[in-house]
């Protein structure tokens, strides 16, 4: 007899995580929105726009370290490149909010303001649907999935591995950064894009579209989570963990790993830029520092503080890093990056599994 | 309707005399099921195997001995399409070409490989190293959705008894002692039900005791498998009892069963001359 997909779905997680799961939900789809459009801003139990956009600026990220985890975490793939599927995602969106500034830009033009610049006369042909809600939103998943699919197809089938394909990986998100640092690349250049108007022709710095925005982040980080519960736990996640420890001896047991290392490392990349198209209309631009190969080594430091392997560790990770890097570039700016180095050494000396596998180690110890 | 069935009786008609084709499956319509010929494959100059010509019977037991260096795991690399061979040919039955199979066509044709060193998967249980194994759809796409069936569980426990580990189940593998990380492996081999067994080294590490019951399962297996085991342990070879190759440097030196083969003054130099 078949077992429902539902019912599959439903044990693919413990009830302490479901009860988690509804507990994160109510604070970030009830209690946080509510007490910032309807608590008046004296009062104490006012979350605050800050607030309300490092919180979305954190979800993004969460997204983004959980996507790691699976390539890097069950498969055994260590991407540092993984900034270009983000900033994809995060520039095709950004197409579609120069679109909707329409005329209200500098030059009054129908054209994004760098274009006007440039003296171009119309839209590229690659801004073509750029105007289209629903094609944009396809675009996001499409784009950095074909480009992961093409990559990978050549990386994975020439068996490159380990270190070298890390060192690829690298090489991918710079010369990208490269290219869409020149004008003539047709995404702003060095700029990037900025000073969005409007999502659908809403404000999009109204208190409304903020908190839908950052409601939407946690709503896509907890259905990234339900799928990444349920691809580990299925057979496809047991064949990805083998490959991990022993590639050649699952390849003489009849499995492809040409497939399997494609499938999740596309959909790794899907998940990126989804985080990337939310991330864009919060923090208000995007420009190619994002595919700076540090961005990229950044992610896996998140993935590594929380703890690989798991998947509540790497959202941990990325809240914690990024909280205390808002903290610490304010406080004491120039200390930031040492600060970096010395925890992801830290992590790799002292605390292999990161954060989750400090907690649990105390819980054993306790237990004993 | 009518128009239908004509069409599938006219494709009835035509494919008998196609059916060898459109069906590439295992042909051992001759009694042989690996036929190695003139197999040679240098590594920088050195010939790991020198016109290496070997044939194995269907439900064959063969024990394949020879001194390090021999080309012994040359030649399961070479039949498991993990090397490809500079000349010679390499048939699976009489119509699969292995030098043009990648690794995973000929372990879905039917050959399983035990390595020297137990290769299993450490951080799985040991239910889930024999679920890996168990021979089934194994594209990714399937395996999102795939689901263990009641045939699957009792497959899996079945071969759990066979190989004496129903106790351990659900315990991590890489907590096995060594014999039962063998056992382990040969469970995975069995249930992914190939037709020929490369065995490399399969008792290596093990008890007296737990190679006795390995030589045993060995037994019953063949007849029903074709199985190669490349051992060094002369007991254990004594206690198959099936036809002995000898290998050396690269090449076929004696074939014949135990007594004889250690009887030829060519082995003898060649195991007591260096």
């Amino acid at each position: 007899m078949r077992t429902p997909f539902i019912i599959r779905l439903l044990s693919a997680m413990p009830r302490s995580g479901w009860i988690a799961l509804a507990v994160f939900a109510a604070i970030t789809l009830v209690v946080m929105p509510a007490l910032h459009l309807w608590v008046p801003e004296s009062s104490p139990f006012h979350v605050s726009t800050y607030v309300i956009t490092l919180g979305g600026k954190i979800l993004c990220y969460a997204i983004v370290a959980l996507a790691m985890d699976l390539i890097w975490g069950y498969a055994g793939i260590l991407s540092l490149g993984h900034g270009v599927f983000f900033a994809l995602g995060g520039y095709v969106f950004g197409m579609y909010l120069m679109r909707q500034i329409g005329t209200d830009g500098s030059y009054q033009s129908l054209l994004p303001d760098f274009m006007v610049f440039l003296d171009w006369k119309e839209l590229p042909w690659y801004w073509g649907v750029s105007d289209s809600f629903p094609l944009t939103l396809l675009l996001v998943l499409a784009v950095p999935a074909l480009v992961a699919y093409v990559f990978g197809y050549f990386a994975f089938r020439s068996r490159i591995k380990g270190v070298y394909f890390s060192i690829i990986t690298q090489a991918l998100t710079f010369a990208a950064m490269l290219l869409f640092f020149r004008n003539e690349t047709g995404f702003g250049g060095n700029n990037g894009f900025t000073d969005f108007k409007r999502i659908l022709g809403h404000d999009i710095t109204s208190p409304g579209m903020r908190v839908i925005l950052f409601s939407l982040s946690a709503l896509v980080l907890m259905l990234t989570l339900l799928l990444s519960r349920y691809l580990v736990t299925s057979k496809f996640g047991r064949v990805l963990a083998a490959i991990r420890d022993s590639e050649s001896r699952v390849m003489f047991m009849g499995y492809n790993p040409l497939h399997y290392k494609l499938v999740i490392w596309a959909l790794s990349a899907m998940l990126c830029g989804i985080a990337g198209a939310l991330y864009v209309p919060q923090v208000g631009i995007i420009n190619p520092s994002e595919m700076s190969p540090a961005n990229s080594i950044e992610i896996a430091i998140w993935v590594a503080v929380g703890g690989r392997g798991t998947l509540i560790g790497p959202v941990i990770g990325a809240a914690l890093v990024n909280l205390s890097k808002s903290y610490f570039t304010v406080a004491f700016p120039e200390y930031w990056l040492f600060f970096l180095g010395a925890l992801f050494v830290g992590v790799t000396l002292w605390l292999p599994e990161g954060v989750v596998g400090l907690w649990k180690r105390i819980k054993a110890r306790s237990a004993a | 309707m009518s128009e239908s069935q004509t069409l599938q009786e006219a494709w009835e008609d035509i494919t008998p005399s196609f059916g060898h084709m459109l069906q590439p499956g295992l042909d051992t319509s001759h009694n042989v099921i690996l036929y190695l010929e003139d197999i040679s494959v240098s590594f920088d100059g050195f010939k790991a195997l020198n016109k290496l010509n070997l044939t194995i019977d269907v439900g064959e037991l063969r024990c394949i001995i020879g001194p390090n260096g021999a080309g012994k795991t040359t030649m399961m690399d070479v039949i498991t399409g993990k090397t490809r061979p500079d000349t010679g040919t390499c048939f699976f039955g009489q119509t699969l070409d292995l030098t043009r199979m990648t690794e995973p066509q000929i372990a879905h044709a039917g050959i399983g490989r035990k390595f020297q060193k137990p290769t299993i998967f450490e951080n799985h249980s040991v239910f889930e190293n024999l679920e890996l194994a168990m021979k089934t759809d194994k594209r990714a796409w399937v395996s999102l959705f795939a689901w263990l069936n009641s045939e699957g569980r009792d497959r899996i426990s079945d071969t759990l008894k066979l190989i004496r580990l129903d106790g351990e189940a659900d315990r991590q593998a890489g907590l096995l002692s060594h014999g039962q990380k063998q056992w382990l492996e040969i469970g995975m081999l069995l249930m992914q039900e190939p037709q020929l067994l490369l065995l490399d080294e399969p008792v290596a590490g093990m008890t007296d005791d737990e190679t006795e019951r390995t030589g045993e399962l060995f037994k019953t297996l063949a007849g029903k498998h074709s199985l190669v085991v490349v051992e060094h342990d002369m007991a254990f070879i004594e206690q198959l009892g099936g036809k002995v190759t000898v290998l050396h440097e690269g090449s076929v030196l004696a074939e014949g069963n135990l007594a004889t083969v250690q009887a030829d003054p060519r082995v003898i130099e060649v195991y007591l001359g260096r």
